[in-house]
């Protein structure tokens, strides 16, 4: 391979690995949904939007930046998701009557609500936060003089995937480390005996929904500087959000990660070979070939290894 | 409230009736369980014993009939709040967290009160019951073997400090040498001050250990006795005891 070719399958993969940092958060906060509520979230990507939105108010009111608003919108984004979860998502869980599948479809007509709503309120317009250091990038001759390829390093999307990598650690640490995440993870897997050790299992799906909205509404402020908003803008990450859940292996926060990641370098690699366009093409190419290949996910091969089965 | 007094039972199960959605399980089940007694249920396939557990601990409700526990009726009371009380149930077919390790069942045993300020303590005489969970400690639940991971519901159930600990089968699917080693440690717990209520089909066994015990027939209580009497009893021996 000549340095040409080699530069811009590096420059590819970079690109591929910091936006599936920031997928691998959106997947994460639909993930645990999924694990503790037994419901595909469908609303995912909206709550992003409104993530992305507070975001945005914020910076064009008192020029706050994108990255400060975490502290905002997460919150607001978690009561919201506990709302939805108490008042919306619980009453239908409870009947009996009810599929599971049409809980689903609750969650695509909240999805539609709120992306209405953000229309009514600010338009279809397309919208930027023209951030100053929206274009600022690092090179890689800056630091090797002689290199004999370039590579750049965009500065809003490196610090947005720090931010996601920070969060995502936090995550773990919350989930693997507290009584509360143990509570979490023990009524994912059985919700019958997390009740009989004395978790509270309503009001773990209702923290849940929230911790996973504030996840998703964290992860609309790291997109805010590097990409475009408007009202439906949230529809293409629910679909990510989902692609990533089934890779992930439906409730593993690991395989979420390891599928956020995946994801964004294949959609780069798309972009890159097959045409800008085609991403959202190789996005499910991804998904068919997990369902063929790998049912269950990067779960069931960690399962795999570790039970021997 | 009722005064928590040695005199009262440790449990009073009274006229409930229980249903799944349109079908009646339980019909005017009745029994008590007093302090630090063993009190044993026994019955076929389908006679309702994990139901009555079920209800007891609050994942059914029963439609008619009062469940008193402690002194304290047991409707007024949340689900997850009973562990709290000292009541503990260890379910059927030991319902692990299978991906988590043992460590971390042990841990989500003690989540609140008590157990929760002497999780350490507890968990070092847990290990020193069951010294083959310490060196397992790290070891995902469900990669375990049937007998090892028995002893990991025991031990989680412990873990709660129980007053009342509810066993349902804690011997199903083990080799004989184990099924003796789980009704000691069944003994020793009681022992130690805790009252017993177990659901077993190793008949014989459980009526050796049993101060009392009753007899269910689809979902009503048949007989009840002592552990002796019932050994010795001609229906028993016939129905569960193969003679
Ligand atoms: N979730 C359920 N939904 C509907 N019916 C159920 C359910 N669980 C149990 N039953 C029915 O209730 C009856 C009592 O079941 P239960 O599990 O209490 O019996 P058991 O005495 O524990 O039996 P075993 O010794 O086999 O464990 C059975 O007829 C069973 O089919
Ligand atoms: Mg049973």
């Amino acid at each position: 391979m000549n340095p040409a070719k080699i530069e811009v399958l590096l420059q590819t993969l970079i690109s591929g690995l910091l936006l599936g940092g920031l997928y691998a958060l959106i997947g994460l906060g639909m993930t645990i949904i999924m694990g503790v509520m037994k419901i595909i979230n469908l609303a995912h990507g909206e709550l992003m939007m409104v993530g992305m939105y507070i975001a945005y108010v914020l910076f064009a009111w008192l020029h706050l930046d994108p990255y400060l608003s975490i502290l905002v919108a997460a919150p607001l984004l978690f009561l919201l998701g506990a709302i939805i979860q108490k008042y919306l998502v619980n009453p239908v869980l409870k009947v009996d009557a009810i599929l599971p599948e049409n809980q689903v479809i609750l969650t695509v007509g909240i999805g539609m609500v709120l992306a209405n709503l953000a229309t009514m309120i600010f338009k279809s317009d397309y919208r930027t936060a023209p951030v100053d250091y929206a274009t600022k990038a690092w090179y890689l001759s800056d630091i090797w003089k002689g290199s004999p390829i370039e590579l750049s390093l965009s500065y809003p999307w490196s610090v947005s995937f720090l931010f996601a990598v920070v969060i995502t650690a936090g995550l773990w640490f919350f989930l693997s480390r507290t009584d509360m995440g143990k509570s979490i993870r023990a009524t994912a897997q059985d919700k019958d005996a997390a009740l009989l050790m004395g978790v509270n299992v309503e009001r773990m799906r209702m923290f849940t929904f929230g911790l996973g909205s504030a996840l998703v509404g964290a992860a609309g402020c790291l997109f805010l500087p590097i990409y475009y908003l408007y009202p439906d803008v949230g529809g293409q990450f629910t679909l990510t959000g989902f692609v990533i859940t089934i890779l992930g292996g439906l409730g593993s926060t690991f395989g979420a990660i390891i599928g956020g990641l995946v994801l964004g370098v294949f959609e780069s690699l798309t972009a890159t070979y097959v045409g800008m366009g085609w991403a959202p093409v190789g996005r499910f190419v991804v998904f068919v070939l997990v369902l063929v290949f790998v049912p269950g996910g990067v779960a069931s091969l960690l399962r795999r290894r570790r039970f021997g089965k | 409230m009722a005064d928590a007094t040695p005199g009262t039972p440790m449990l009073d199960v009274s006229g409930i009736d229980v249903f799944y959605g349109d079908v009646q399980v339980l019909w005017d089940l009745s029994f008590t369980v007093g302090r630090a007694e063993i009190v044993a249920l026994i019955g076929a396939n389908g006679a309702g014993k994990s139901t009555t557990l079920k209800t007891i601990s609050g994942i059914l409700r029963p439609r008619r009939g009062r469940i008193t526990y402690d002194g304290r009726a047991l409707g007024d009371v949340e689900p997850h709040r009973l562990v709290e009380l000292g009541l503990v149930h260890v379910p059927e077919a030991r319902r692990l967290f299978v991906e988590m390790s043992v460590e971390e069942n042990l841990e989500l045993g003690a989540l609140r009160g008590e157990a929760r300020r002497r999780r350490a303590e507890t968990k070092e005489q847990v290990f020193s019951l069951f010294p083959r969970l310490r060196e397992r400690r790290r070891q995902a639940a469900g990669t375990l073997s049937g007998g090892e991971q028995q002893m990991v519901a025991i031990a989680r159930g412990l873990m709660g400090l129980p007053k009342l600990m509810m066993f349902d089968e804690p011997s199903l699917g083990l080799a004989p040498i184990l099924v003796q080693e789980i009704f000691n440690v069944v003994k020793r717990i009681r022992d130690e001050g805790t009252t017993v209520l177990l659901v077993e089909q190793n008949v014989r066994q459980t009526l050796a250990i049993a101060d009392r015990a009753y007899v269910m027939e689809t979902g009503r209580v048949e007989m009840q006795g002592s552990g002796r009497d019932l050994l010795g009893d001609p229906h028993v021996k016939a129905a569960y005891l193969g003679l």
